[in-house]
């Protein structure tokens, strides 16, 4: 978890060392990876037995669990967000 | 919403391949995701630095948003407590721990397992590897209608690497300290609240 934040760092430095030169494709060059990450999860879910049959029995009861906390934390984040943005210094001041 | 119709379509391909058997096993168990999770996040770190705006942004970062990680916490146990009524065979403490794995599935499905037993700890996997996904899949769902902080909250645990990209993209890339912050903060919370309700 650590490895993966110090790429970040690293890819950062060598960004802003490189920041006289513009970067077209790297956009599309991060939806690739996202696209690759997904379908790696998606063949290691698809290929675990346990989680294929956990879904068909107690599938339904961890959406149901996840739904709640996720509605639950998207709520907080709403009034977190109009309370930022209600005071005087907004993180998007136009 | 365009890229988000092919991410489900890249995840599903995954699961319908990874079902039959056509892909390899040796290429989850040789930690090629985590190799192309570094490669991710090395570009994103380059995205980030190359773009000279993006340092004069964090500078006029409000400190109020180092709250976030305590409304997700707050949003997500109220969340759960209040679904634990709809299911007859969970506690409150039940559902309460499974929310607490915030997206962190391997971590909080392993504490789950040797607390409370297999059942509830297999529910922590999938509701928790749901989280992950949700978050992938409906960010621009929840900036268009939850506002920009809440892909990082539902993110919960995920948003200092694998959904990070995601935040940044439907977000901005203003959200970065934010979020890695909020990931970290969630992170080292995980163990603690997962025992704390397994244990009540």
């Amino acid at each position: 978890m650590f490895i993966a934040i110090g790429f970040m760092v690293l890819g950062g430095v060598a960004g802003f060392l490189l920041r006289k030169r513009e970067f077209k494709h790297i956009t599309k060059l991060i939806m690739g990876f996202i696209f690759l990450l997904l379908f790696l999860l998606g063949v290691e879910v698809g290929s675990n037995p346990q989680i294929i049959a956990g879904f068909a029995s107690i599938g339904l009861e961890a959406l149901v669990i996840t739904l709640a906390a996720v509605l639950g934390s998207a709520l907080a984040a709403l009034l977190l967000w109009r309370h930022i943005r209600n005071s005087k210094k907004g993180v998007h001041e136009k | 919403m365009r890229s988000s119709v092919v991410i489900v379509s890249f995840f599903a391909l995954g699961v319908l391949l990874g079902y039959l058997g056509v892909i390899p096993l040796s290429l989850i168990d040789n930690d090629m995701s985590f190799y192309a999770l570094c490669c991710l996040m090395f570009f994103v770190g380059v995205s980030l630095g190359n773009d000279s705006n993006t340092l004069k942004r964090f500078a006029s970062l409000n400190p109020r948003l180092y709250l976030l990680p305590v409304a997700t916490v707050v949003g997500t146990l109220l969340g759960c407590a209040i679904v634990s009524l709809l299911l007859p065979g969970r506690s409150v403490f039940d559902t309460m721990a499974i929310g607490s794995g915030f997206g962190y599935y391997s971590l909080s499905s392993i504490f789950i397992t040797e607390y409370k037993g297999a059942e509830l700890g297999t529910i922590a996997l999938l509701s928790n590897i749901i989280r992950e996904i949700i978050t992938l899949l409906l960010a621009p769902f929840f900036v268009k209608f939850f506002g920009k902080l809440a892909p990082i909250s539902v993110g919960g645990a995920t948003t200092m690497d694998t959904t990070l990209p995601i935040i940044l993209r439907f977000s901005g890339k203003e959200f970065a300290v934010v979020s890695v912050f909020h990931g970290f903060v969630l992170d080292l919370s995980v163990p603690v609240l997962v025992t704390i309700f397994c244990s009540l």
